[in-house]
């Protein structure tokens, strides 16, 4: 009724445009934007391809020892990053670490996301005693220090890759469901949810197709940031020997081996660490970028 | 072009145009204060406090009051957002929500509601043809109907489908939102409107605009509207009835010309006092009332307006005024002791 005389044509590629602006759309037009972000996701792309191609791509075997080539220096020849302290090539573990912290990295926050936000989203929909049951039974994971608590049901659970990711998924899930439950508590106030409510639909619809997508995103870039904290807490388990076993690559496990040449090699032995940093700066700005290409159309 | 032929959605009119279309009947809602799991002695917000009026088919009931007096609360009680502690509602001759009466769903397919905040009532992340088409579909409309009514809706609101259709809430304005809103309720195409103050948020061209459309879609459509608002001026322009609320309960009710030449309670001329005259000349000189309502938790007994009150006697501080006849040809009615003295 306002301008529908106006240049048709114009209407016409608004309409174009319109058929695929959903709001992701519009977010990944946003992240496009943010270069910080963009160059976090090609480090972390080529972190995973050269992970999961390691069997392939990888220049030697990473478990062939050898007591000839023993910590050899950055740029040796045969060994581009060096060799460990048994004379296993650095590239080669690096890579092949790449794909166990990668794992504990993004398996224990993608459980915990599952597990965190269906709770949340129960106890905030329903609210009441049910709601208060919920956080406080969690308000108790909340008493102990994460890495404590991984320690400690790590610890409780037994050394094992399998292990730790449940310990972790442990430890994630109260935050996440924390973030899950105060953002479900402000949607569910709005009108829009009481128009929901008034067309009669079930819980199971109103929650699926008007609370679930409002709170996701918040729960999704909070979870995002916690890859990086997933990731460090999981070398630091491998670290206390509670994670992975040796000779297996991890790069928490793999600091942990070379502790002893930190004073004569300290370039190789700080090269795992300097790993975890890069992959996890990566994630924190990637969610960083996430969350401001979210904020846009607020 | 209006798509009025949805069987699924159509509902008939049952008990003919002498029913009322809503009773209410000793409506009532106390939310406790405080943590109820800590709290020894709980205390109570008289919310909306034994209230009963009817809405009569076709017609516009208007409620008043000030904030906090309990006007929004009884829209959500009706619309059953809210379950109250006790009271009955019925439907056009069927108990709301009991045995052999009609059932939740189907009342809410019959009983709309558009919100204050035209923002807060649209899901963000819904296309506006999407949220218009969502309810139908809900009661078993194809998505496909439901989307061209949904168009077709777009269109009778006065916002172009075709350059509206797909767009997103925070594309819109105030008053197209508020317009996109209407269009939502009337999906269902239901037989009662709530209008929780529907136009309060708009500037007045905006708002007249709207007030207009709702006008023209209520005789279009045959449709009953409880309005809902503070601003009396607007109250007046749509109602056909009004009603005053003081803290939770009705003081007076009665039509629209009768409430505003002769009110008969003293909050009442209050609140008319109060509209700013458009004549210098007639300005108010009145004193406006003093103080504020009193605390909700703990309202005194007798008569809940007798702290305000400038004609406040003895009786009033011992006695809750019931509902009595002002006027018997009219059904003006009021809820003060002043009203039934003259009458003895």
């Amino acid at each position: 009724m306002l301008n529908s005389s106006t240049d048709s044509t114009q209407m016409r590629v608004r309409n174009q445009t319109q058929q695929n602006s959903g709001y992701w759309w519009v977010v990944l037009r946003q992240l496009r934007q943010e270069r910080l972000a963009m160059i976090s996701a090609a480090v972390l792309l080529v972190l995973i391809l050269a992970a999961v191609f390691a069997p392939w791509i990888a220049p030697a075997d990473p478990f062939k020892a050898s007591m000839l080539k023993r910590l050899m220096p950055i740029g040796s020849p045969g060994n581009i990053l060096g060799t460990d302290e048994l004379g296993r090539d650095m590239l080669t573990r690096l890579m092949y670490g790449g794909r166990l912290s990668l794992i504990m990295g993004i398996v224990p926050v993608f459980s915990a996301f599952c597990i965190g936000t269906s709770l949340g989203l129960v106890a905030g929909y329903v609210g009441g005693t049910l709601n208060m049951i919920i956080m406080r039974v969690l308000d108790i994971f909340y008493a102990f220090p994460s890495v404590l608590l991984a320690v400690a049901i790590s610890g409780a659970l037994g050394p094992g890759l399998s292990n730790s990711l449940i310990a972790l998924t442990l430890v994630f899930v109260p935050q996440i469901v924390r973030v899950a439950e105060s953002v479900t508590t402000q949607v569910r106030q709005l009108d829009y949810i009481e128009a929901a409510r008034m067309s009669g639909a079930s819980n199971y619809s109103i929650i699926s197709m008007h609370i679930l997508a409002n709170v996701l995103g918040p729960v999704f870039v909070y979870a995002t940031g916690l890859l990086s904290v997933s990731m460090i807490l999981a070398s630091g388990l491998s670290f206390l020997g509670l994670g992975v076993k040796p000779p297996e690559p991890e790069w928490g496990l793999m600091l942990n081996t070379l502790r002893s040449a930190i004073y004569n090699k300290p370039l190789i032995a700080a090269l795992p660490g300097v790993f975890i940093f890069i992959t996890s700066i990566a994630f924190n700005l990637l969610a960083d970028g996430v969350r401001s290409a979210m904020d846009i159309k607020k | 072009m209006m798509s009025q032929n949805n069987s699924v959605l159509t509902s008939e009119d049952r008990g003919g145009p002498a029913q009322p279309l809503l009773v209410v009947k000793d409506l009532k809602k106390y939310f406790s204060v405080g943590n109820p799991f800590f709290v020894k002695n709980k205390k109570y917000v008289h919310a909306v406090d034994n209230i009963s009026f009817s809405v009569a088919k076709g017609k516009t009931l208007g409620i008043v009051g000030e904030s906090g007096c309990g006007k929004s609360t009884t829209a959500k009680l009706i619309a059953r957002l809210i379950s109250p502690d006790s009271g009955k509602m019925v439907f056009d001759g069927d108990g709301v929500v009991e045995y052999g009466g009609i059932a939740l769903k189907e009342f809410r397919k019959n009983l709309q509601m558009v919100f204050q905040d035209s923002f807060a009532s649209l899901n963000p992340r819904l296309s506006i043809e999407q949220t218009i088409a969502y309810g139908p579909s809900v009661h078993g409309l194809s998505k496909a109907d439901a989307v061209q009514q949904a168009r077709d809706l777009l269109q009778r609101v006065g916002l172009a489908p075709q350059q509206f259709a797909s767009r997103y809430p925070h594309e819109l304005s105030g008053g197209q939102r508020q317009r996109v809103n209407i269009a939502r309720a009337l999906a269902y195409q239901p037989r009662l409107v709530i209008l929780d103050e529907a136009v309060a948020a708009l500037d007045k061209s905006v708002q007249a605009q709207v007030l207009n459309l709702l006008q023209d879609l209520k005789r279009e459509r045959q449709l009953t509207y409880l309005f809902i608002s503070h601003d009396l001026h607007v109250v007046h322009y749509m109602s056909d009835e009004v009603m005053v609320m003081y803290l939770g309960q009705i003081v007076e009710k009665g039509p629209v010309e009768q409430i505003f030449s002769r009110p008969a309670h003293p909050y009442t001329q209050a609140l008319l006092s109060a509209i700013p005259s458009m004549d210098p000349n007639k300005r108010t000189t009145k004193p406006p009332l003093l103080g504020d309502p009193p605390n909700p938790i703990n309202p005194p007994v007798g008569c809940r307006f007798q702290e305000r009150c400038p004609f406040v006697k003895e009786v009033c501080k011992s006695l809750s005024p019931a509902l009595s006849t002002v006027n018997e040809q009219v059904e003006h009615v009021v809820a003060c002791h002043l009203n039934t003295e003259s009458s003895l």
